[in-house]
């Protein structure tokens, strides 16, 4: 690893070492970055060590059937052994079913937003705004930085030219839409992923926990440059996020 | 400047308790027109609701169709 890889390693980890953007040949989840997230990875860890228990198991079965000299050439059924494979199967599933429909409906739960966002996608480039506050809305275009432009350091295709500001310990209601065509809204870390279908408003919401820089990426095939238009979330203090809205509004 | 921002959006709507919001949307600009047509007053209240859900696109587009008669909602 040389310094530049090191560099852009450092700062796709943030300051305080968290994974909120992809490595090279990641296989697992990005790190958390709102309690709802940690929630998910628990419960993918918990999927994977299920998978484990009954992958071994299966092997060594087959394993066993294979090597065995001892088979019974005569059997034709055996009541007691299927009502066995058919009950802890779905056992299993409902042990994975339950925590995951309880997941999926925490997710559609919106609480009390203190902040509503709009995202709108476009071919090819996010436009957000926010209008909280009366007749002045705060309303900006979100482009990548081409490569050639990119400072040592900065995350290839993943860089955008205005961030979306947000403050973090804040419930924050996320509404997208499309201005053209399907688009979708994705933060891995915030656990976010919702379509932006153009003449509909999609809700989501996120509670960022810790500060931090979320990258993710546009995640339903647009066109040419759907590659091209990710999504760059900075969690902030409440304090620097009324400043940095408060400026943008008396501009 | 930093003291006069109060962060406060839209509540949440049991009319609209769905992911689908458009009809939120919708439905808090017609009810802010035809407030404003009936009495034209106590209406900022559906205002503030709109302007936060809303699309700003969609606003002008519904204001151009009702300066041009075109618009389909009853106000
Ligand atoms: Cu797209």
């Amino acid at each position: 690893m040389n310094i530049r890889e090191l560099k852009g390693r450092k700062e796709a980890l943030g300051n305080w070492g968290y994974g909120d953007a992809p490595e090279p040949w990641q296989l697992g989840l990005q790190d958390p970055g709102c309690y709802l997230m940690e929630d998910i990875v628990q419960f993918h860890d918990w999927i994977m060590y299920i998978l484990v228990l009954i992958l071994s198991f299966v092997l060594w079965l087959i394993v066993r059937a294979l090597t065995t000299n001892s088979t019974n050439m005569y059997l034709v059924d055996a009541p007691v052994i299927e009502i066995i494979w058919t009950l802890i199967p779905a056992g299993v599933l409902m042990f994975i079913a339950l925590p995951s429909l309880k997941l999926l409906y925490l997710m559609d739960e919106i609480g009390e937003p203190a902040l509503t966002i709009k995202a709108v996608g476009h071919q090819w480039y996010w436009s957000y705004e926010y209008s909280d506050y009366g007749n002045s809305t705060v309303e900006f275009d979100s482009y990548m930085i081409p490569t050639s432009d990119l400072n040592s350091g900065d995350l290839r295709l993943l860089e955008v030219d205005n961030r979306l500001v947000v403050p973090i310990h804040t419930q924050v209601r996320v509404l997208v839409t499309g201005a053209d065509v399907l688009h979708s809204f994705a933060v891995p870390s915030l656990a976010v992923k919702i379509d932006a279908v153009p003449g509909r408003l999609n809700q989501t919401n996120f509670l960022i926990k810790r500060p931090g820089v979320y990258y993710g990426q546009c995640s339903e095939i647009c066109g040419a440059n759907h590659s091209f238009m990710p999504i760059v979330i900075e969690g902030v203090a409440m304090e620097k996020y009324t400043n940095w809205i408060g400026a943008l509004l008396s501009e | 400047m930093s003291e006069e921002i109060k962060v406060e959006t839209a509540k949440f709507d049991a009319r609209f308790p769905n992911t689908n919001q458009t009809k939120n949307c919708w439905q808090n600009y017609v009810d802010y027109h035809s407030c404003v047509n009936a009495s034209g007053e106590g209406c900022e209240y559906y205002k503030k609701v709109f302007q936060s859900l809303c699309p700003v696109e969609w606003v002008s587009n519904w204001d151009e169709q009702r300066e041009a008669g075109t618009f389909t909602g009853k106000i």
